[in-house]
C-alpha cells in the first residue's frame, strides 16, 4: 500500500538511480542509521557490545569483503581467515611501532597491507578457476597462519606467540584495550561498517562492479566485449582483501584484544565467513549483513533459550547448536539457494503488490 | 519526615539489593570439542566440590554458592561471551582452564576488578603479583613444570644432562609455547640439546613429528599436550617403540584417558603433577554421601577419583578457602570480587587446613603474598601402570629451579608492565 513506486516521481537521473529509489525503503534506511548511531550507543552495555554487536559488525565487514570476491566476481576463496590474520598482525605491528597515531589510520593501513597481500595471492586466479582457485586460496590460508606462527618478528618476540592489543585511542577516546567503553568500541566498528557498506554498494553499482559481474557470469564473453580480466580480477581481490583486512584488524584490536593466530584465524574462520555469505545471499550487500547477523546471533539465542531459560546442560545445548546450524545450512541450500537476501527480495515484491495482488 | 526518608531509603535498598545472598562462581567449562576429554572431569570436580559445600555445610560461611556453568568449547570468542554474560551476576573468580582465554581475560579482569585463578596454566609471569594485581597461578606454573621435568631427569642421570638430547613435543599455541623459554635457558645451564616439535591444533596428526623423533633418537621426550593430542602422542610413541619411561608429559598430559587408548604399551609413561592421586581421601566419603549417591553430581557423575577430576576438586577447594579467608579479613559473609581478590592474596594452605578438609597431602603447603601470586611451584612425578590402571607416585612434591624461573618471570612481567604502563604494586 505505502510500499511502492507509484506517485514517487523522480525529476533527475540522479534521483532515479539512487540506492533506495522507493521512498519507504529510503526512510527505513535512515531510521536504521538513526537508531544505530543515535540510540544504541546510549543504551549499550559490555555484554551487548562484546557478545553480540561487535562480532556482528566485524563479521559483516568481512562478509561484505568476501561477497565482493565470491558473490560479485565469482572467484571462490577459502583464504578469508588468513587475510584477516594479515589485517590483525599488520594492525598489531603498526599499533606497537607508532603508538601516537590514531587507530583509524592503523586500521585503514592494515586494510591496505591486506589488499596488497590479497593481490599477490590473487595472481593465480588469472590462470586457474573454480575449485582449483579454491585450493590455491586454501594454500594462502595455511601459509599465512604458518608464517605468523613461525616468524617471531610478527608477534614482537613475545614468549607465548600471542599478540595483545595495547591501549590506543581515536581523538582521545580509548577504543582498544580493557578500559575502552562499550559505546566507543561499538561506534568505532559501526563507522567502519557503514563506510565499507556504502563504498561496496557504490562500487558494485558502477563500472567496476559491472566488470566483476561480467567476469563472474562468463569470463570469455566478458573478455570479448572488452573487459580486462587482469584488472577486474585483481581489483576484486584488492577490494575484497581490503575489507577483510579491516575486519581482521578490528577483530583483533577492538573485539578480542588478544589473538592466537592458529586458533582465531584458522580454516574454520574462512568457512564461517563463507557460510555467512552463502546463507545471507551471494552478490548482495544486504545478504552480508543478514548472514553475519544470523550466524552470530543464532548460537547466542540458542544458548539463552537452552541454558538460561530451559536449564538444559551446557554440553547438550552446544551440541544442539551444531545440529541446528548444520540443518539450517542444508535447508537454505535446498529451499533458498540465493539466501536470506532473496527471501527479503521476495517479501518486498509481495509488499509492493499488497493488498491487491494480480 | 526523618522516619519517612529512612523508610524510603530502606525500601530503595531492599528493592535494589539481590533477593538472596549468594556467592557466584562462574565455571567456564568445555564439555564439547577436541579438548572435552580434559574439560569434562575438571568441570565435574569443580562443580561437585561446591555442591558438597552447599549440601553439607550450607555454603561457605553460611552463604550458599551458585555455580554458573558456561560452555566455551576451548574457544576464545565463546570465552569472551561467557565472561561478559556472567560478570554482571557478581562473579567472584574466573577459572577458564584455557591459556588462550586466560590471555584474553587478564586485561579485562584487571579493569573490572575480578580475580582470575589459572591453576597450573595461563600466563606464567602472572606469578609476579607486583605487576599482575588480579591474576593468580598458584600452586605451580608451566615454568615450574619445565624445570621440574628437567630436575627429575637430572636426578635420573646423576645430576648431569650434558650432551643428552631432549625433544619437546608441544601444542602449537600459547599454551605449548610457554615452556620453551625456560627449557632453552635450562639447556644453556645444563648443556643438553633441545629439539622443538610443534603439533598444530587439534593434534590428531603427529606422524611427521614422531618420524623425526624416530630419526633423531632423542634421549628424552617432554610433552606439552592437551585434549586429543595426548592420546595420539602416546599411541605414536608406542608405535615407534619409543621407551615410555623416557617420555614425560606435563600435568595436563597425564590423565587416564590420555594413556588408556594405547593399552599395555603405555605402561611406564610419566607425567608431572601438583595434586594428589586417586580417591583415597576422607573428602571422597562426603562427596559420595552428599553428592554422587544423592544424584547431584555434575555431568555423568562417573569421573570421581580421576586425575583431572581431582584437579577440578583442588581448584574449587582453593577457591573456597580463599572465600573463607576473604570473609575473615572483611568480616562479611557475602563477599564481592574485590574482597575475594584480597582473600586470594592472603591465602595460606597448611597441612593442618588440608587435614581438616579431608584432603591431607592433596597439594603442597604454600602461602600467597602481594609479591608472589605463584606459590612455591612444587612438582611431583607420577608413572602410569596399565596393568592396574593407576598412576603411581615416583617423586613427591619437590622444589624447582627458582633462580632461573624467578629471573624469567621478572623479565617477562617487566615487559608486560612496560607495554601496558603498569606501575609496580606492593612497595
Amino acid at each position: 500500500m505505502f510500499y511502492r513506486e507509484a506517485g514517487d516521481f523522480k525529476t533527475s537521473y540522479r534521483d532515479d538511480s539512487q540506492t533506495f529509489p522507493i521512498k519507504f525503503d529510503r526512510y527505513r534506511y535512515y531510521v536504521v542509521l538513526a537508531v544505530a548511531f543515535g540510540i544504541i550507543p546510549f543504551i549499550i552495555n559490555d555484554y551487548w557490545a562484546n557478545a553480540l554487536l561487535l562480532p556482528f559488525l566485524i563479521y559483516a565487514i568481512a562478509a561484505i569483503g568476501l561477497n565482493i570476491l565470491v558473490g560479485y566476481c565469482g572467484q571462490v576463496s577459502l583464504g578469508t581467515g588468513g587475510f584477516m590474520a594479515v589485517g590483525a598482525y599488520a594492525c598489531y605491528k603498526l599499533m606497537t611501532a607508532f603508538p601516537d597515531v590514531s587507530m583509524f589510520i592503523h586500521v585503514l593501513l592494515a586494510g591496505g597491507i591486506t589488499a596488497f597481500v590479497g593481490v599477490l595471492f590473487g595472481l593465480p586466479s588469472l590462470r586457474i578457476k573454480g575449485f582449483y582457485l579454491a585450493v590455491a586460496t586454501l594454500a594462502a590460508q595455511f601459509f599465512l597462519v604458518w608464517l605468523f606462527n613461525r616468524v617471531p618478528w610478527f608477534y614482537n618476540y613475545s614468549a607465548s606467540g600471542q599478540i595483545n592489543a595495547p591501549e590506543r585511542d581515536v581523538f582521545g577516546i580509548i577504543v582498544t584495550g580493557p578500559n575502552a567503553s562499550a559505546w566507543a568500541t561499538y561506534l568505532f566498528c559501526l563507522i567502519f561498517l557503514t563506510v565499507s557498506a556504502i563504498i561496496a554498494r557504490n562500487l558494485t553499482r558502477g563500472t567496476t562492479g559491472r566488470t566483476w559481474m561480467a567476469i563472474r557470469d562468463m569470463d570469455i564473453a566478458a573478455e570479448i566485449i572488452g573487459v580486462n580480466p587482469l584488472k577486474a580480477k585483481l581489483t576484486a581481490f584488492a577490494v575484497s582483501s581490503f575489507f577483510v583486512g579491516i575486519a581482521g584488524a578490528l577483530f583483533f584490536a577492538v573485539y578480542l584484544g588478544a589473538v592466537e593466530v592458529g586458533e582465531v584465524f584458522g580454516i574454520q574462520k574462512s568457512f564461517l565467513v563463507l557460510f555467512m555469505v552463502i546463507i545471507g545471499g551471494l552478490g548482495s550487500i544486504f545478504g552480508s549483513f543478514a548472514g553475519a547477523a544470523f550466524l552470530v546471533l543464532l548460537p547466542v539465542v540458542l544458548k539463552l533459550i537452552g541454558v538460561d531459560l530451559l536449564g538444559w546442560p551446557t554440553d547438550i545445548v552446544a551440541h544442539l547448536n551444531l545440529v541446528i546450524v548444520g540443518a539450517l545450512i542444508i535447508m537454505f541450500l535446498i529451499l533458498e539457494p540465493h539466501g536470506l537476501a532473496q527471501l527479503w527480495r521476495v517479501a518486498k515484491e509481495k509488499l509492493r503488490l499488497w493488498p491487491f495482488p494480480h | 519526615m526523618k522516619t519517612k526518608l529512612a523508610t524510603l531509603a530502606l525500601g530503595a535498598l531492599m528493592a535494589a539489593g539481590p533477593a538472596l545472598a549468594d556467592l557466584v562462581i562462574p565455571d567456564l567449562s568445555y564439555r564439547t570439542g577436541p579438548y572435552a576429554a580434559g574439560g569434562i572431569p575438571f568441570s565435574d570436580g569443580y562443580n561437585d566440590y561446591f555442591t558438597l559445600l552447599n549440601e553439607r555445610d550450607g555454603g561457605i560461611g553460611g552463604v550458599p554458592v551458585r555455580v554458573i556453568e558456561c560452555e566455551t568449547g576451548y574457544n576464545t570468542e565463546k570465552g569472551v561471551e561467557c565472561y561478559e554474560s556472567t560478570k554482571g551476576e557478581g562473579a567472584l573468580v574466573y577459572q577458564p582452564l584455557s591459556t588462550g582465554i586466560t590471555y584474553q581475560l587478564i586485561p579485562k579482569v584487571t579493569a573490572d576488578g575480578i580475580p582470575l585463578h589459572t591453576m597450573g596454566y595461563g600466563r606464567t609471569s602472572a606469578a609476579n603479583g607486583k605487576v599482575f594485581s588480579n591474576v593468580f597461578n598458584y600452586p605451580a606454573n608451566y615454568w615450574n613444570g619445565a624445570s621440574g621435568a628437567i630436575n627429575y631427569l637430572l636426578d635420573e642421570n646423576g645430576g648431569d644432562l650434558s650432551g643428552k638430547k631432549i625433544a619437546l613435543v608441544y601444542h602449537n599455541s600459547a599454551y605449548g609455547k610457554e615452556p620453551i623459554r625456560t627449557l632453552e635457558t635450562l639447556a644453556e645451564k645444563h648443556g643438553y640439546d633441545l629439539t622443538l616439535l610443534p603439533v598444530d591444533h587439534p593434534g590428531q596428526e603427529q606422524k611427521s613429528q614422531w618420524l623425526q623423533i624416530r630419526r633423531e633418537k632423542p634421549d628424552y621426550v617432554v610433552m606439552w599436550g592437551w585434549g586429543v593430542m595426548n592420546q595420539v602422542a602416546v599411541q605414536e610413541a608406542a608405535n615407534i617403540r619409543f621407551p615410555m619411561e623416557n617420555f614425560i608429559g606435563v600435568w595436563w598430559s597425564g590423565a587416564e584417558f590420555d594413556v588408556e587408548p594405547a593399552g599395555d604399551k603405555a605402561t611406564g609413561y610419566k607425567a608431572l603433577t601438583f595434586t594428589g592421586l586417586g580417591d583415597d581421601y576422607p573428602v571422597y566419603d562426603d562427596l559420595r554421601k552428599y553428592v554422587a549417591d544423592a544424584g547431584k553430581a555434575a555431568g555423568a557423575g562417573d569421573q570421581l577419583g580421576s586425575v583431572q577430576y581431582n584437579r577440578g576438586l583442588y581448584a574449587a577447594m582453593l577457591a573456597s578457602e580463599a572465600i573463607k579467608t576473604a570473609q575473615g579479613i572483611h568480616g562479611v559473609a557475602d563477599i564481592d570480587a574485590s574482597m575475594m581478590r584480597d582473600g586470594m592474596e592472603a591465602l595460606e594452605m597448611t597441612n593442618a587446613k588440608m587435614d581438616a578438609l579431608g584432603m591431607a597431602g592433596f597439594g603442597p603447603e604454600f602461602s600467597v603474598s602481594c609479591e608472589n601470586h605463584g606459590g612455591p611451584g612444587l612438582v611431583g612425578v607420577v608413572q602410569w601402570d596399565a596393568s592396574t590402571g593407576t598412576w603411581n607416585k615416583l617423586q613427591d612434591f619437590k622444589p624447582t629451579d627458582a633462580e632461573v624461573i624467578g629471573a624469567l618471570i621478572a623479565e617477562d612481567s617487566a615487559a608486560y608492565a612496560a607495554e601496558n604502563n603498569i606501575s609496580e604494586r606492593c612497595n
